[in-house]
């Protein structure tokens, strides 16, 4: 199981790097095995920058990030290969994952190199077929092959093929369908879906609500680096109660339904980043939110569903109001 | 206005050959009809819109004709297209709003293509503030470099700038796509109030997003490697489709409140044929699970029903 | 067209509708590239005539032993086509072929030592600045501006004021030494742009370390930049030693191409009308750097399909 707790990312920017960009704030949520859990943001919510802390593509600022208990959170160097055997990515532009002049089955043998150079080259050959099939490709056609002579969607799978020849736990998937067609898009969908009921942990980051209400146990909502909602995916999408929510599930292009009327125009971040980042504008329910100097901690509002509004957590808003 | 393409033909030119991205497209726009163009990658949609306003060097004119209200857009002949361009026929480019000057004032930049245009930024200073203020955006913009905006707002000063005379045709090419799903809706909102209140007669909106199209379209068309594949009233179109591929895709789609163990949904295996060498027939046949021996001949985009039109022989009747 | 999104506000590109086209398959792409390569007029021509001149400089002083800086006491020669005599020879009876084939020779070697060893502090200081980033490229940035702003001429006649000789191979390092910083410069930017992509966050997720990443993955992307860097250092190498030589900062024994001009100037070759002496060496540099830097293009056109001429 995979826990972040308080994880934070913030940026030194400005001349001699006076000031603070605060990229992820206070994220804290587990991914346990066999479950998926969507990470949903738009363009700047830190989403991708969560996904990378946790494959420690990019350091930790604050808080800490375990791995079946085990603070995972400082490790470098060599003492991060163990790690990637339990935990490995896939990301958004398949074309760009793979180096263009070498094949694409090359990314197989950077594993064999790293982990596995100890093994029988039948062993091995054996054991990246049985990948393959996992991810419903043929070695046929996939194999002794240049990346730009495959479809996007082969790319991706022949991605996920590589971390599952390392056994892994907990797969971070970062929007890794947005560059794919439509038709070829739930294909790969559903190959996370089986793997997942297989016993995978695997984040889904995405920004397109539609798909992670489609495949995901767990929902997380980042808005501008912080959680604003989170809990069960039904009761998320269900009983959507943060107007950031409520905002994006107004917002999405449904099939059956036209827009209904909700007109918002979110303020963008303010410079402090202190305070809840609606506290200027937000024109819901008539609840007038008192701005305070810290950000809300996520409130409970039933069983599996939190939410990070001061409007819920009335004690803390009014204790601070007074 | 109306705008009647027919039997149009655009190839481009490759190292390899001749790619056939629009192989033989009919069809028409209605008076004040916004028309979505939708379809996956290399179905040609793209090509169908920019052939329209300009062929960029690549692009080779094979056949066909264009008819805006009667009249024949020479789309082949680059200098004959410029009086067309900007106030017959206008286009909001994919990545228009990347690509705008980042060192120039949005004001000075309008004011550099419009007295490229021949006209005084004087004269149509006034309608601009109008219509910036219709879009929601302040006057202020103007005055501002474009990097200070957001993607919504530089989305919204680019569709401006391009309806300021009044086309007879906006072509947009996938204007949502690289926008946040909050500006998303603002932005298609937009244009349909171009459209409703006059600054442009008729559209033609291209995008892979049919959610988009089903909220602001008001029919769809249906592209698949180079053809037609089907064209109706957009509900028709969700609701009801005739063509197997538009079934397929739109049973692909994930809804919000669709969720994988109460419904498995199906993508369509396979991909789509390379164009340039396109199979014969029917190209949709290698994929279709319909297909039966007169798919080997290439069906015609036949109306069966009142403003739909499908190319299909299951459901045409064999004989069409 | 792709569906498009992503966490940044502007997109990389989509898949173009002309992009349907099959790739070639890795065999036909290398035979593409050595289809272009034999259609470059610009390499054929200039491989040619450095071919020519690289045999000159090889076989050359073997097939005429004679020692170029043995004089005769026999009155000058005009050259003619006897063989032993094809460039006549200098004001004291030395043989201007001898001199010119293992000027050549020397030219050659200095170019090759002193562009190869300019290429590799080049690599070492600009991979290691562009992938770490951070304070490892800000000191390697300060080196490197340190060693642009050097004097090296200045340097060099203090070095040599203290070295009484100074032999082909100092002259090669020396060069090696001070021309390296442009090329840091440019294969760090290269780098940069490398680092960011995808497939270098997948090499660190498969457990490479950095160096392996450098070498296995970044490096032989930009392969065709390496050589066309060494070509650029080599034929810089070759300028740089005949100038040096011309004011009579080369080595002090030996025979080059700057050394002939050296001594044609001093003895007054122009004004007496001897201009078999300086015409060779003069016509031998520019045709080895102007080749060089012609088939730089060519291969940068070869390498990159967007400057063929269709």
């Amino acid at each position: 199981m995979l826990s972040l707790n308080k994880v934070s990312k913030s940026y030194k920017i400005g001349t001699f790097g006076g000031k603070d960009l605060v990229a992820v704030r206070d994220v804290s949520f587990d991914i346990n095995p066999g479950e998926v859990v969507s990470l949903i943001g738009e363009s700047g919510s830190g989403k991708t920058t969560v996904g990378k802390m946790i494959l420690k593509l990019i350091s930790i600022t604050r808080g800490s990030i375990s791995m079946d208990g085990t603070d995972v959170s400082s490790i470098q160097g060599s003492a991060v290969k163990p790690y990637y055997r339990q935990v490995q990515g896939v990301f958004q532009d398949p074309f760009s994952s793979y180096n263009p002049i070498f094949k694409a089955d090359r990314v197989f043998e950077l594993i064999r190199v790293e982990y596995f150079a100890d093994m029988v080259r039948s062993e091995w050959n054996d054991k990246v077929e049985a990948a393959l099939r996992a991810v419903t490709l043929d070695p046929g056609q996939v194999m002794n092959k240049y990346p730009h002579q495959l479809s996007g969607g082969q790319l991706q799978r022949l991605l996920v093929a590589r971390a599952l020849l390392l056994d892994i736990k907990i797969l971070v998937a970062d929007e890794i369908i947005s560059m794919l067609d439509a038709s070829t898009r739930i294909d790969v969908l559903n190959l996370l879906a089986d793997l997942k009921s297989r016993g995978l942990g695997i984040l889904f980051i995405t920004h397109d609500l539609s798909l992670g209400n489609y495949i995901s146990e767990k929902t997380v909502i980042l808005r501008h680096g912080a959680i604003v909602e989170m809990g069960a995916t039904e009761k998320v999408f269900g009983r959507p109660t943060h107007p950031y929510t409520r905002l994006l599930l107004s917002s999405v292009p449904q099939l059956h339904k036209k827009w209904a009327t909700i007109e918002a125009e979110l303020p963008s971040p303010i410079g402090d980043g202190k305070g809840c980042l609606f506290h200027d504008a937000y024109p819901s329910a008539g609840r007038s939110v008192v701005p305070v100097p810290d950000e809300p901690t996520l409130a409970k509002i039933e069983e599996d569903h939190y939410v990070g509004c001061f409007g819920l957590d009335s004690e803390k808003a009014t204790t601070q109001a007074a | 206005m109306s705008l009647q393409v027919s039997d149009l033909r655009v190839y481009y030119r490759t190292l390899a050959g001749d790619v056939k991205a629009l192989d033989g497209v009919t069809f028409s726009v209605a008076d004040k009809e916004i028309m979505g163009l939708a379809g996956e990658s290399g179905c040609g949609k793209s090509t169908l819109g920019n052939s329209l306003i300009r062929l960029d060097g690549r692009m080779k004119y094979i056949g066909g004709s264009v008819k805006l209200d009667g009249a024949d857009v020479p789309i082949w002949d680059d200098n004959e297209m410029i009086p067309f361009r900007f106030r017959e026929v206008s286009v909001v480019p994919q990545y228009a709003m990347s690509a705008m000057n980042p060192t120039r004032k949005i004001g000075k930049m309008v004011s550099e293509l419009t007295e490229s245009r021949g006209l005084r930024f004087r004269d149509i200073k006034d309608e601009l503030d109008r219509r910036i203020d219709l879009v929601g955006l302040d006057r202020d913009v103007l005055k501002r470099y474009p990097i200070e905006l957001s993607g919504g707002m530089k989305q919204r000063v680019v569709m401006v700038i391009s309806t300021l005379l009044d086309p007879s045709l906006l072509i947009a090419d996938e204007i949502t796509s690289a926008l946040d799903v909050s500006t998303q809706r603002a932005v298609a909102e937009t244009l349909v109030s171009f459209r409703d209140h006059g600054f442009v007669k008729s559209m033609m909106v291209i995008t892979h997003d049919i959610s988009i199209l089903y909220q602001i379209a008001d029919s769809i068309l249906i592209m698949y490697a180079g053809k037609l594949a089907e064209k109706a009233a957009t509900s028709t179109i969700i609701e009801k489709p005739l063509h197997p591929y538009t079934q397929m895709l739109i049973s692909s789609l994930p809804e919000v409140g669709v969720r994988y163990r109460d419904k498995k949904l199906a993508g369509i295996p396979g991909s789509p044929p390379s164009l340039l060498d396109p199979p014969t027939g029917c190209r949709f046949r290698a994929r279709c699970p319909l297909a039966f021996s007169k798919c080997v001949e290439e069906p015609s985009f036949v109306e069966v029903d009142t403003d739909h039109s499908v190319a299909c022989w299951k459901v045409a009747g064999a004989d069409a | 067209m792709t569906a498009m999104t992503g966490t940044a506000a502007e997109k990389s590109p989509s898949v173009d509708d002309a992009g349907n086209v099959p790739a070639p398959a890795a065999k036909r792409a290398r035979g593409e590239f050595l289809f272009f390569t034999l259609r470059s007029k610009k390499f054929l021509i200039s491989i040619s005539i450095l071919l020519f001149l690289a045999l000159v400089a090889i076989v050359g002083p073997m097939v005429d032993s004679t020692d170029p800086l043995a004089q005769e006491m026999l009155p000058m020669r005009h050259p003619t086509l006897d063989p032993g005599n094809w460039f006549g020879t200098t004001y004291f009876g030395e043989d201007v072929f001898a001199q010119f084939a293992n000027g050549l020779r020397a030219s050659f070697f200095v170019g090759f030592l002193g562009g190869g060893l300019a290429a590799i502090i080049g690599m070492l200081v600009g991979f290691l600045a562009g992938y770490r980033g951070g304070w490892v490229d800000e000191i390697l940035n300060m080196i490197t501006n340190v060693f642009l702003v050097i004097p090296t001429l200045a340097v060099l006649l203090v070095i040599t004021s203290y070295l009484q000789a100074r032999g082909v191979m100092f002259e090669a390092i020396f060069i090696g030494g001070t021309s390296w910083p442009w090329a840091a410069r440019a294969i760090r930017a290269q780098t940069f742009s490398l680092r960011s992509r995808d497939f270098i966050d997948l090499a660190k997720l498969s457990g490479r370390p950095g160096w392996k990443v450098i070498i296995f993955e970044i490096a032989p992307n930009m392969s065709s930049y390496l050589f066309l860097t060494y070509i650029l250092l080599f034929g810089g190498a070759i300028l740089i030693a005949a100038s040096l030589d011309f004011i009579g900062l080369g080595p002090t024994g030996g025979m080059s191409l700057g050394l002939m001009m050296y001594s044609a100037v001093t003895w007054a070759a122009l004004q007496l009308g001897i201009w078999w002496w300086f015409v060779p060496p003069g016509v031998g540099i520019i045709a080895t750097v102007g080749a060089l830097y012609v088939m730089n293009v060519g291969l940068d056109e070869i390498f990159n399909p967007k400057l063929r001429e269709m």
